[in-house]
């Protein structure tokens, strides 16, 4: 039995409806668990409720029932103050890197953020951003420009640099690397997990696609409709999934090799076949 | 993109936008309206210093004087000097202005702030009271507390303030809203910043400058509320204001007919130059640069040699290049001499990553280029006509002939009409079917593309249907004018991987049956590995690479394609195995 990082029990997240209508269950009863150093990934499609599961661990989404632990310490039921500081060992890097980095801020004013808030001087925030530039593959001058002045890659680049601030011991990683082209995916992804092998932080990884989270993760998570469906060792849940939805996704994910593909397909029919 | 990281971070994509202030001085209406403003408040705040005489010094013997040298602008009913009262006047009506200026941007700035950033109980109770201000006459109210307050000019300018808050509310209210969802927002949450610090760094910068060009706005009303009130009498008869003057000025109409001119004049200058300098401003700030308009001379399109094609080819595109203008005489060019042929009964991929032009490409074969492309050369041959010269052609074919199913299916179907609405109406005006006749096809067609309840949906607005389904709809809508070719533009790029797998399905169905020729484009190469028969690889706007998909696919001949190729994840090791190669694995897993 290893130690856990984060542990997640039996959560529920509901979201109000509209005018006394019933609320919306996101979440519907999920556990999971994170050990130091690891990558869990945790796919799904749109509405499985897998972005909901990283912004509650956050603390950005309204957590009904259960509970968030994370280093032996509850996250759930703190007030904001509490929460804040508890915070900082984790952090998060977002789908969208054209939306996750204010637009009127300078690279540096937006990398000493979360430094300004530990109380770091001035001298020193100044040497940590080059630091931190220079640890995402940025040249180190890049501080005094605007986000507008970079490309997609190099905007999520600076999100991670953001996200390392602090020194977090875990990152919870959502779509990062979906808005991508192919070529930059690739090499954001061995970013992702360079940065791991040097400071060993942890990630909880979501993404729709099977393939980014068996590249990256040592565990992997399948959530469906608000639950997980399967949830174990990366290798085995992309490979042989033993969930018939997990058989479902990993059969109707698209291989470039067209021999390759046309097998998939007719797997996927015959799986469909037997489902019907 | 080898030029993803250092390289590129060196050669900004995009030029430095100019600062607002500069945009600002470069409209000649905003420097005059805020030389105007300036030199007003110059005047009023140094009225002690440079005011010839005593504002309310009274001299009965020059009473109504004319202009003159001792006094500039003559005498008033007392033998007042009026210049001096103008001068010592602005700066009272100026300061009512800013003191209601002031409290009705603190109340409505602090309000809009919280119930915009926190919503809940404050949000509804502030923003019912402030429709309920805004419903109330502000004269009326402003005569009764002058009934119980007294004639003060200060406090009736601050009660002013309170009332015209809303306004300033609703501004801060709506543009925090917009604000408190994005992204980089939740990131300053996530590092600690309190919500005090977020308010000051992330959400205050956006409403700094809509709440200046509002203040402007309501330091003008203010100074024709405060004339107006003076006007009628009910002012403060204390202190020189310019609405004091004008009132006076009025009750000698006839022996001093220029009393009323110079308050008159004072009013209308400073107020219409707020309303100039607020409209400048806002000019500034939507001020992007417009596309430059390129010479005649240099727009003309080279013609092009074009190549005769055999019957087997449904469309040959032939040397196309488009470009943008970006200055009046230089183009930059964003598809370069692309040249393909796609065959009758095949599909055929357009692979490429963002930036490729492929979406460029398929775009000039449906003639739908956004508004400022230039077509500098090349020909779209369908069935021996170019359809770069003959753009009637063109337009007659599209959603005939030529049919096109987009991205993102849900912004392509107009909320306001029922599916059906939008499946029968092109069958009605291509075709010429009637009504019945359109409904029984289209009844037909969604059940072809999977739909289960073709009655139900044919009845359902947009919203009411899935993102999948929407694509299904706008596929039946494709081919439901029986086209030879369809340009399909990432249409699963949006969905979900299973639903896009039955998408896919789908599409290869109806080409079988109906015998289309279809362009894919798609950044995906498991959807050309899946569909198509052909493909050309894109990268900066040319094609570097193209043939039959089995074989490029499986031996790729260009380094660009090879890149690409390595780059897909398809056969990735598991993270356990890649750290056993590198040799860290997890201690905590094992």
């Amino acid at each position: 039995m290893t130690e856990k990082l984060l542990s997640v029990d039996d959560l529920v997240v509901e979201f109000p409806g509209r005018r006394r209508s019933e609320p919306f269950r996101a979440l519907k009863g999920v556990s999971l668990d994170i050990r130091p150093g690891e990558t869990v990934g945790l796919v799904g499609e749109s509405g499985s409720g897998k972005t909901t599961l990283g912004r509650a661990i956050l603390g950005l989404a309204p957590v009904a029932s259960g509970s968030i632990t994370f280093e032996g310490r509850s996250l759930t039921g703190l007030g904001r103050r509490e929460r804040r500081e508890m915070g900082q060992d984790i952090q998060a890097v977002f789908q969208d890197p054209y939306t996750s980095l204010n637009p009127a801020m300078t690279i540096e004013a937006i990398l000493t953020e979360p430094l300004g808030v530990q109380g770091v001087s001035r001298q020193e925030a100044r040497s940590r951003v080059r630091e931190l530039l220079d640890a995402v593959g940025m040249p180190t001058d890049a501080g005094g420009r605007r986000p507008y002045e970079f490309s997609g890659g190099q905007r999520q680049r600076i999100a991670i640099a953001r996200a390392l601030a602090l020194r977090p011991k875990l990152i919870v990683c959502d779509e990062p690397v979906s808005a991508l082209d192919l070529s930059t995916q690739a090499r954001v992804l061995d970013l992702f997990i360079d940065i791991q092998r040097r400071t060993g932080v942890a990630y909880l990884f979501v993404s729709h696609d099977l393939m980014v989270v068996r590249h990256i993760s040592h565990r992997v998570a399948v959530m469906y409709h608000g639950d997980i469906v399967e949830f174990g060792d990366g290798d085995d849940v992309t490979r042989y999934p033993s969930h018939p939805y997990t058989q479902k996704l990993l059969a109707a994910s698209p291989v470039s090799d067209p021999e390759e593909q046309r097998v998939r397909r007719e797997a996927r029919r015959a799986l469909a076949e037997a489902g019907s | 993109m080898s030029t993803e990281t250092a390289a590129a971070a060196l050669t900004p994509s995009a030029p430095a936008p100019r600062s607002l202030t500069r945009r600002l001085l470069h409209n000649p209406l905003g420097i005059l309206a805020i030389g105007t403003i300036g030199t007003i408040i110059l005047l009023s705040v140094l009225a002690p210093l440079i005011a010839p005489h005593d504002p309310t010094y009274v001299d009965l013997s020059i009473a109504f004087d004319p202009p003159s040298a001792q006094h500039l602008l003559g005498a008033d009913s007392a033998g007042r000097d009026v210049l001096s009262r103008l001068l010592y006047g602005g700066r009272f009506t100026l300061l009512g202005a800013l003191i209601s200026l002031s409290v009705a941007i603190l109340v409505g700035l602090v309000s809009g702030l919280v119930a915009g950033f926190y919503g809940g109980w404050f949000d509804t109770l502030s923003d019912l009271s402030s429709s309920l201000l805004m419903a109330m006459p502000s004269m009326m109210l402003l005569l009764a507390f002058r009934v119980v307050v007294g004639p003060s000019l200060w406090i009736t300018m601050a009660i002013f303030g309170v009332l015209i808050s809303p306004s300033v509310f609703r501004l801060v209210r709506s543009g925090v809203r917009q604000v408190r969802g994005e992204l980089y927002v939740d990131a300053a949450r996530v590092s600690g910043l309190s919500d005090t610090r977020i308010i000051a760094r992330h959400v205050l910068s956006v409403v700094r400058a809509p709440i200046i060009i509002q203040g402007a706005v309501i330091g003008g009303i203010s100074i024709a509320i405060q004339s107006g009130l003076e006007f009628l009498g009910l002012g403060d008869q204390s202190v020189p204001t310019w609405g004091l003057m004008l009132s006076e000025g009025f009750r000698n109409l006839y022996i001093g007919p220029l009393l009323t001119v110079w308050p008159g004049l004072a009013i209308a200058l400073t107020i219409g130059s707020l309303v100039l300098f607020g409209n400048a401003l806002r000019d500034a700030l939507e001020d992007r640069p417009t596309a430059p308009r390129l010479r005649a001379d240099v727009a003309r399109a080279e013609r092009t040699e074009v190549r005769p094609v055999g019957e087997d080819i449904a469309l040959s595109v032939q040397g196309l290049t488009v470009g943008y203008p970006i200055s009046e005489s230089s183009v930059k060019t964003v598809i370069e001499d692309v040249s393909f042929d796609l065959r009758r009964g095949q599909i055929l991929g357009l692979v490429g990553e963002s930036g490729s032009g492929k979406t460029q490409t398929a775009w000039s074969i449906l003639g739908l280029l956004p508004r400022g492309a230039i077509t500098q050369s090349g020909a779209i041959l369908h069935q021996g006509v170019d359809l770069i010269a003959d753009r009637e052609a063109q337009r007659a074919l599209l959603g005939r002939k030529l049919a096109y199913v987009p991205q993102e299916p849900m912004s392509n179907l107009d909320p306001l009409f029922t599916i059906g609405h939008q499946l029968t109406f092109p069958l009605r005006k291509h075709l010429g079917l009637t009504s019945e006749e359109a409904r029984r096809r289209a009844l037909a067609l969604l059940d072809r593309v999977g739909i289960k309840n073709p009655e139900r949906t044919m009845s359902a607005y947009p919203h009411e249907i899935s993102g999948g389904m929407a694509q299904r709809v706008l596929i039946a809508g494709a081919v439901s004018c029986d086209p030879d070719i369809i340009v399909a533009d990432e249409p699963t790029t949006a969905l979900d991987v299973t639903v896009q797998a039955e998408i896919l399905d789908l599409l290869r169905e109806l080409q079988a049956e109906r015998g289309l020729s279809m362009v894919l484009v798609t950044h995906n190469f498991g959807v050309v590995a899946d569909l198509c028969d052909a493909v050309a690889v894109m990268q900066n706007g040319r094609i570097v690479e193209q043939g039959e998909a089995h074989s490029l696919l499986r031996d790729p001949q260009h380094p660009y394609t090879q890149s690409l190729l390595a780059s897909t994840l398809d056969s990735t090791d598991p993270r356990a195995v890649a750290d056993q190669k590198h040799g860290t694995p997890m201690e905590a897993t094992r």
